[in-house]
């Protein structure tokens, strides 16, 4: 009987190798780790602008995030995900670093709307910075001026699938 | 309806400084318009406009401030809580030193609506009692909502 990850089969016992076939499943703990995070995010809702509507449409009973896991929260210290939704001025921006860094480990960064992402429209507007990669680190980028509720659950699937790879070890730079 | 008050207020602004004080009064869809240059815009007129029996204009609804390359102006929003009607006065000053007589006295909603059109196009208010940039920081240099500022992103850390 050929069983993955075992060799010299034939030293255990034969219901033990039957039982293992059925039952057991073999796995890094960091994969595990990285399983259960993905299937509860909370993401801190940092609604500035616009894309905020449509974060708070995605949280709504139509589209409902909670399937997902995805429970917003009110205190950085109970959440895991930033979601960044609108445009980021420079006054704010020390606010978002701040609250960036009062998130627990781990953490991600999802960069929602192209404000977010770039500036967007604002790009040369003298009050905006020009995407939030310059203060802190972006893990998913949701494309679009809103995007849309299924947009946003695309960029947490991503977001998903990013963690779930990184934990097997490999390197995720574009998705 | 608003043509008669239009025409009231010319004649009321008219008789107290003389003809050809507003350059041109006009209906703005549907509600009366008067343009001034700033130096006919003083406290005796914004005191007629609050204060005379036919007019009652006790609300200052909003400020605002405009660059027209050759020249800038601010317009004031007035409305009259009690006769129910409005006006809108537009102010024309010269670019090179934006100068326009403060409405502050006279309406107190007028203080950070000034304030901010200073600091945006850094038009000079006389007469408000504490002149000082409202939204940008205090260090902050030149006026942003100006035609020929320069936006420097990289300098201001935003790129």
């Amino acid at each position: 009987m050929e069983l993955k990850g075992f060799q010299e089969s034939e030293k255990y016992d034969p219901r033990v190798l039957e039982d293992i076939k059925k039952n057991v499943f073999f796995t890094k703990l960091d994969q595990l780790k990285a399983w259960s995070r993905t299937r509860s995010f909370w993401p801190l809702s940092f609604g500035l602008a616009c894309c905020a509507i449509e974060m708070m449409g995605t949280g709504g009973s139509r589209y409902d995030f909670d399937r997902f896991g995805v429970i917003f929260r009110a205190s950085p210290r109970h959440a895991d995900v930033m979601i960044v939704a609108g445009t980021v001025t420079s006054k704010m921006s020390p606010v978002l670093r701040t609250l960036y860094d009062q998130m627990p480990e781990p953490k991600w960064v999802i960069a929602m709307g192209s404000c977010a992402t770039c500036g967007g429209p604002y790009k040369e507007a003298y009050s905006v910075l020009n995407g939030v990669d310059k203060i802190v680190p972006v893990d998913v980028y949701v494309s679009g001026c809103p995007p849309t509720p299924p947009a946003l659950l695309d960029g947490v699937d991503k977001l998903r699938e990013k963690i779930r790879l990184e934990a097997k070890g490999e390197r995720v730079t574009e998705g | 309806m608003s043509q008669e008050l239009l025409d009231l207020i010319v004649n009321k602004v008219h008789t107290l400084h003389g003809k050809e004080t507003i350059e041109e009064p006009v209906l703005n869809f549907g509600k009366p318009m008067i343009v001034l240059d700033s130096g006919n815009w003083d406290l005796a007129t914004a005191k007629l406009l609050h204060d005379d029996e036919a007019l009652q204009f006790d609300f200052l609804s909003c400020v605002t401030g405009v660059d027209y390359e050759e020249h800038m102006e601010v317009i004031y929003n007035f409305y009259s809580t009690i006769l129910d009607h409005y006006v809108y006065v537009k102010i024309k000053t010269s670019r090179e030193e934006p100068t326009v007589m403060s409405a502050e006295p006279v309406w107190k909603s007028a203080d950070y609506m000034e304030r901010e059109t200073y600091d945006l196009l850094g038009i000079d208010f006389p007469g408000h009692w504490r002149l000082k940039r409202i939204l940008l920081q205090d260090d902050w240099e030149g006026h942003p909502l100006r035609k020929d500022y320069i936006t420097d992103k990289k300098a201001l850390g935003l790129d």
